[in-house]
């Protein structure tokens, strides 16, 4: 199994929860993030004081997926998420060991 | 505050009307301080909002004890030497009957007590913006009882009590901007001067918590500025209260648009806190002059301070003190730009007949002005400067850095100002109190602020 970790436009939110719908993705998690890349931050100004402010708010996408899976999900993931503009994020995605469902104790594969 | 315009052998009766208006003035006036503690608590960062909201509200508390015990009486007294009033029936209200009229006026003592007594109130809280994120609560406490009893009632009895050297002098402060707004905005100078700045000042980012809160905060003033401004004539016979309430909306609409226009020229946007900041600007310049000039000269004086403290507020950057929240650039500049601007712009037609240099009148008001400008704020400047030092060598005027940094209202109020996480709650001390008594030595005190 891999986790697919994807830190993205905020706005881009809706349109990756149908893809990955459409995909089969039956679940995901959604946490607000800040950050930056190469797009860095912007400026603010406070009577007349300028603050540079690095960190621009993102989401982060988590969804579990098969290994025979990952590629072809994240290709729909990035496809979604993509604007073309500097700032569309990053996805990325790693082994991962167990998963268990909480409420039956399933693991592996049949706990996605 | 100039007497009422009255016929020779009139004798002023109780009148309701006025009485009935001055106690809404008086609750409007009261309405501001909450207002003032938004709007600065707004302007700081997360960890220091209910801190900053306190250093205000606290004011509501000490300065009306001290009034009634004698404050009322340093500021309202009978003169002595022009610098302090005193007067042993205002002592404790005691000696005051609910029907006694203050002289010359239509309104019963208690009720310009009542007025007088929100002035007071919020002028402290002003200074509290220069000193955000910083300031020990027990020291800011000492501080507002010594700065009240030693700056604000004299300088009051000085400025608007029968005798005082700025009243004969004859130097024009319709509602307080050598009062409240200069002395407030002196004091601060002098006190962080003492104090020092904030860590991380100019190399941290301070921004704004709440910029809502900010507005909100600037709508109360605005509201609660109309019975500063307009109720400070005691009363409504003569037009010159109506005149003022006018002068206050054209001044402040002004300064509003004028703090814009700079921003959007130098920054390229028109931000919300300047458009607050602005707002308050217009309002501290109108409030010495808005009895003597006409509505197109608040509309000028309203711009002039709107352009000028916009400007004013990045000379901290320049010269290294930490007015944190600008309160030297926003009351202290304005203050002075209302009082002098009246030696340009009386019109002669308000409340005196006194004409400034654009009327034909000359320089001589302005000249005075400029007597009771500089006198207020080289006194108050002094005078807060010293007695901070001397509460910073007792008490120590600053919490540790540790507390600055990680956020002084747990430190120095053992609160947070927002709970927006369901996983971070406590649990009830009761709940804890029973498996503290089983093994570990008994807590003496509850928290540690």
């Amino acid at each position: 199994m891999r986790l697919i970790t994807a830190v993205v436009k905020p706005h881009r939110l809706d349109e990756i929860k149908e893809a990955l719908q459409a995909f089969g993705v039956h679940g995901l998690t959604v946490t607000e993030a800040s950050g930056y890349g190469r797009q860095r931050g912007h400026t603010e100004v406070y009577r007349g004081a300028e603050y540079t402010v690095d960190l621009v708010p993102k989401i982060r996408i988590e969804v579990l997926a098969e290994d025979e899976d990952a590629e072809q999900l994240i290709e729909v993931l990035v496809k979604a998420a993509r604007t073309g503009k500097i700032g569309d994020g990053k996805v990325w995605s790693v082994p991962v060991e167990t998963v268990v469902r909480v409420r039956t104790g399933e693991r592996g594969p049949d706990a996605l | 505050m100039a007497p009422a315009i009255l016929l020779a052998a009139d004798t002023p009766t109780l009148s309701s009307a006025d009485t009935g208006f001055m106690l809404i003035c008086s609750a409007l006036v009261m309405l501001m301080t909450p207002g003032l503690a938004f709007f600065y608590g707004g302007m700081v960062r997360v960890k220091s909002t209910l801190n900053m909201l306190m250093m205000s509200f606290i004011s509501l508390g000490i300065v009306t004890v001290l009034w009634v015990l004698y404050g009322f009486s340093v500021a309202f007294g009978t003169d002595h030497g022009s610098l302090v009033g005193w007067a042993g029936d205002y002592l404790g209200f005691g000696g005051i009957g609910k029907t006694d009229l203050w002289p010359g006026y239509t309104i019963p003592v208690f009720v310009f007590a009542v007025f007088q007594l929100m002035f007071a109130i919020i002028t402290p809280a002003l200074i509290s913006g220069a000193l955000a994120d910083r300031v020990k609560f027990s020291a800011w406490v000492l501080f507002v009882v010594l700065w009240a009893t030693i700056v604000y009632f004299p300088v009051a009895h000085w400025v608007w009590g029968e005798g005082g050297w700025a009243y004969d002098l004859g130097v024009i402060d319709f509602a307080g901007g050598t009062a409240v707004h200069i002395n407030a905005g002196a004091a601060a100078l002098g006190v962080i001067l003492v104090i020092g700045k904030r860590v991380g000042f100019k190399k941290d980012p301070m921004r704004p918590h709440s910029l809502p809160l900010v507005v909100l905060g600037a709508g109360l003033l605005w509201f609660g500025w109309f019975g500063f401004n307009a109720g400070s004539w005691l009363g409504n016979s003569d037009g010159v209260g109506a005149l003022m309430f006018v002068n206050t909306q054209i001044a402040t609409a002004a300064a509003l648009l004028a703090w814009l226009a700079w921003e959007k020229i130098r920054h390229g946007a028109c931000t919300t806190l300047g458009a607050a900041s602005g707002a308050v600007a217009g309002l501290v310049a109108i409030t010495p002059s808005g009895g003597a000039v006409s509505p197109l000269g608040a509309l000028a004086v309203g711009a002039i301070a709107g352009a000028l403290c916009a400007m004013a507020v990045g000379l901290k950057y320049r010269f290294g003190y930490d007015d944190s929240l600008d309160v030297v650039g926003v009351h202290m500049v304005g203050g002075v730009i209302g009082s002098l601007l009246i030696g340009f712009f009386a019109s002669g037609e308000g409340q005196s007949d006194v004409k400034g240099l654009f009327y034909g009148g000359g320089l001589d008001q302005f000249w005075k002005q400029c007597a009771g400008v500089f006198g207020v704020l080289a006194y108050s400047l002094v005078a807060s400067a010293v007695l901070a030092f001397l509460i910073d060598k007792t008490l120590g005027m600053r919490v540790t850095e540790d507390e600055e940094v990680s956020g002084i209202d747990q430190a120095q109020h053992a609160e947070t100002a927002y709970d927006f996480s369901g996983a971070g709650g406590g649990v009830l001390a009761s709940v804890t109190a029973p498996l503290t008594a089983a093994g570990q030595p008994k807590q003496t005190r509850k928290v540690d602020a």
